[in-house]
């Protein structure tokens, strides 16, 4: 066992760091910095700049596209990610969708899906959750009745993430309503272009259009587009989500946070000294310091297992309760920390204002991002739902 | 970046294991206990003789198998497992890794005895008004020719009735808390003047307040720099930390496996408490609790060589999520268990003392969290 890296980790290290700092591109920095809502191109422009590298999916096997990376090499990639700023990749292509078709798709189906979204061109979104299938997703109603080389689907799904965007999702529908709920399921991907989808905006909190409903009204979808057997799509979603979770973890990501409140706290003032002058603030950063050492810990344990040879498993779970729970604290301090300046709503702010910010810059997207972040611990199977999974799958009671 | 245990390490793992099994059961450790000396001497020398885990730690000049800190906390959570009162920490850990550090005559004379299993070593830091504070010393060693008198009052000295050997700390100069003047003695334990008054502790252990009392010590017992023996004595402190936290991931990791066979067998309104959801989750938050603490040991025991300002902040890091999940993990235990919980007949309660001293042993979470926030957290 040993923490330092390699003299080859080290030179990765700075091969990595070297690409982030000549190839992020300009434009994008400035809108992040000025606290803007990215665009469709905004996201898409780091992606192919990474697709053109071949970088793009370190996780994926080489074969598919990855890149052969070690898990060492995985975790530099990320904490240099964060440590640059940089916007992340969407996941529903690259983390969820994408596995599920190497590991369970036709040769055809693989090559068919995977270069698009290696590249960027398509745009993936997730067809899970429903209006009465949240926590009990094996609920779901959406039904797709054979009809020859096609499915006919039918239903509603929501929380769509960035549907607005999406070229393509993929759905769990009911193909088999007379079987046991989670035997009946098929995995579809369905092209949103298609006739009978309709995707209506969900506004959430901080003013953001982030999710969306999804409307299959009779939509065509040919059979060749189902990942897998058909009634056996649970499968698939049981992989996916044990993906998605490790995923969730985010460690780089709230390091970079951490950091942030920190810096935070040394500007403030609390009477006549700084924020972190004060000692219950400071034991709530020093609180969340340590709780965020001991997931990266776990995560670099898990990462060590899984080079072993285990894939991520039902102890992901621990990954996705931690990480999320991390998450929202984060968002949490950093609204504490910016006090009266919480308040004024930065989507409110006039034309002529932009030149006349109120308040510090840090403190605009405070309150959105706090409202915003309590998706962590409901998505992706919520953190009673991950109880539940570790207490069968880990503990078995 | 390597988080694999070598082959070495898992044999140390599995040999230990099994013959703690053997020998440890919670019949055989409650009769130790019960005992005139409190312990059973003969186990210590098998660990020694028959075992050689007591040089795991030792480099092979020594005698030992070349080993460290990672060697020192897998068997420090294996003693943990079966809450042994064996003085692994005070003898091999504290006085191994002091002679360690110094090296020379000293080193080459003792190491070998440590391996062997031929000393015992108690830690006589504490006093009765220091609390965590290692620089808090009224005991004073005095120079007097070419030794020194010692005199002064050490509390809760763990293993003290079974030492051959006491570590001291004592101020040769300066006062209060001043880190100057601090300096560090490995003693003979029974040299006149050295007044005991020995006493069994909540978790199991024998331990003495120690009184020196005009004890001549001899000039070669200075381990380190007169006076400027800190740095050492808080190196020696931060690896026992370490060891002790790997216990607790023994502890805590007893502790759960408890709670959830308990939780199997125990029927309530018809069915196995296990099947209940406010019990399913509490038990899966004590599994996140001992995972977290198999991750901080982890952490800390890697970065215990560290230049020492990182060393420090790593191992209160540690400490800090340890001492909160022994605490988390215990009471849990207990109201899972429920009345039987707090009886002396189940094992469950055994560690749940053991785990409830260890929260505080070299120094509270909040003791910890003020020294993660002095290093790391400036305004």
């Amino acid at each position: 066992m040993q923490l330092e890296f390699s003299p080859e980790e080290i030179a990765f290290q700075q091969e990595v760091r070297s690409f982030i700092a000549e190839n992020y591109p300009q434009n994008l920095r400035s809108v992040q910095d000025e606290g803007h809502d990215l665009s469709k191109e905004d996201f898409l422009s780091w992606h192919r700049i990474l697709a053109k590298k071949g970088w793009i999916a370190p996780a994926w096997p080489v074969e598919y596209g990855g890149t052969g990376w070690t898990a060492t090499q995985r975790f530099i990639w990320s904490e240099e990610l964060a440590a640059a700023d940089c916007v992340g990749t969407m996941p529903f292509g690259l983390s969820m969708v994408g596995p599920v078709i190497y590991t369970f798709g036709t040769p055809e189906q693989k090559a068919r899906f995977l270069p698009g979204i290696l590249s960027g061109d398509d745009w993936w979104c997730q067809g899970y959750s429903e209006p009465g299938s949240g926590s009990d997703l094996a609920s779901l109603r959406t039904k797709a009745v054979r009809d020859g080389d096609h499915y006919i689907v039918n239903g509603q799904k929501t929380w769509t993430t960035m549907a607005q965007h999406a070229d393509w999702g993929f759905f769990l529908v009911r193909t088999d309503p007379d079987a046991k709920q989670q035997e009946g399921i098929s995995f579809l991907l369905i092209d949103m272009k298609s006739p009978g989808v309709t995707v209506r905006p969900i506004i959430t909190l901080g003013g953001e259009h982030e999710v969306n409903e999804v409307w299959l009204e009779d939509v065509r979808v040919p059979v060749d587009q189902r990942i897998y057997e058909e009634n056996k799509g649970w499968t698939c979603a049981k992989f996916l989500l044990a993906h998605e979770r490790t995923g969730i973890a985010a460690v780089a990501r709230s390091k970079r946070g951490v950091e942030k409140i920190k810096q935070i706290a040394r500007t403030e003032m609390d009477g006549d000294k700084p924020l972190l002058a004060n000692a219950f603030f400071k034991r709530k950063i020093s609180e969340l310091e340590i709780d965020l050492t001991a997931l990266e810990f776990t995560e670099l344990r898990s990462l060590a297992g899984e080079a072993a040879g285990k894939g991520p498993g039902p102890e992901s779970s621990l990954l996705k309760i931690k990480g999320s729970e991390i998450q929202q604290r984060i968002t949490e301090l950093a609204l504490e920390a910016v006090g009266h300046y919480g308040a004024p709503y930065f989507r409110g702010f006039g034309e002529g204002d932009n030149e006349h910010p109120i308040g510090p810059d840090y403190a605009h997207r405070a309150a959105p991002t706090y409202f915003n972040t309590r998706k962590t611990t409901i998505y992706g199977g919520s953190n009673e739902i991950q109880r539940n999974i570790i207490a069968k799958m880990v503990l078995g009671i | 970046m390597d988080f694999s245990y070598t082959e070495t390490q898992d044999m140390i793992r599995e040999t230990l294991s099994r013959f703690l099994a053997d020998t440890y059961d919670f019949d055989s450790r409650g009769k130790m206990i019960a005992s005139a000396t409190g312990r059973d001497a003969g186990i210590w020398k098998a660990l020694a003789q028959d075992l050689g885990m007591l040089g795991a730690s030792f480099s092979e000049e020594h005698g030992g198998l070349g080993g460290g800190h990672l060697e020192n906390a897998l068997i420090m959570e294996e003693l943990g497992k079966v809450i042994a009162i064996e003085p692994y920490l005070q003898t091999v850990v504290l006085g191994g890794g002091a002679l360690k550090a110094v090296g020379g005559a000293i080193a080459d004379a003792v190491i070998p005895e440590i391996i062997g299993g031929n000393v015992v070593i108690a830690f006589a830091y504490a006093e009765p008004q220091g609390r965590y504070n290692l620089a808090n010393l009224r005991t004073t060693a005095k120079k007097d020719g070419a030794g020194y008198v010692l005199n002064g009052h050490k509390g809760v000295v763990y293993a003290a009735p079974w030492a051959s050997h006491l570590l001291v700390t004592a101020r040769t100069g300066g006062s209060g808390s001043e880190a100057a003047g601090v300096s560090l003695f490995l003693i003979d334990a029974n040299l006149p003047g050295i007044v005991r008054r020995d006493y069994p502790t909540v978790d199991g252990f024998q331990a003495s307040e120690v009184y020196f009392e005009n004890v001549a010590i001899p000039g070669d017992a200075l381990l380190g720099g007169d006076g400027a023996g800190l740095p050492l004595i808080e190196q020696i402190v931060d690896e026992a930390t370490v060891a002790v936290c790997a216990e607790a991931c023994g502890v805590t990791f007893k502790l759960h496996q408890g709670t959830l066979d308990y939780a199997r067998q125990r029927n309530q309104f018809g069915q196995p408490i296990s099947r209940f959801q406010v019990l399913q989750h509490r038990m899966v938050d004590m599994f996140m609790e001992v995972e977290q603490s198999k991750s901080m040991t982890t952490m800390a025991t890697l970065k215990l060589d560290l230049p020492a300002a990182e060393r420090m902040a790593a191992v209160s890091a540690c400490k800090a999520k340890v001492s909160r999940a022994a605490k988390f993990v215990g009471q849990n235990a207990i109201q899972t268990h429920g009345g039987i919980g707090i009886t002396q007949e189940l094992a469950i309660g055994h560690y749940f003392k053991r785990a409830t001293m260890i929260e505080g042993q070299f120094g509270s979470a909040d003791h910890h969290y003020d020294r993660f926030e002095k290093l790391t957290l400036a305004a």
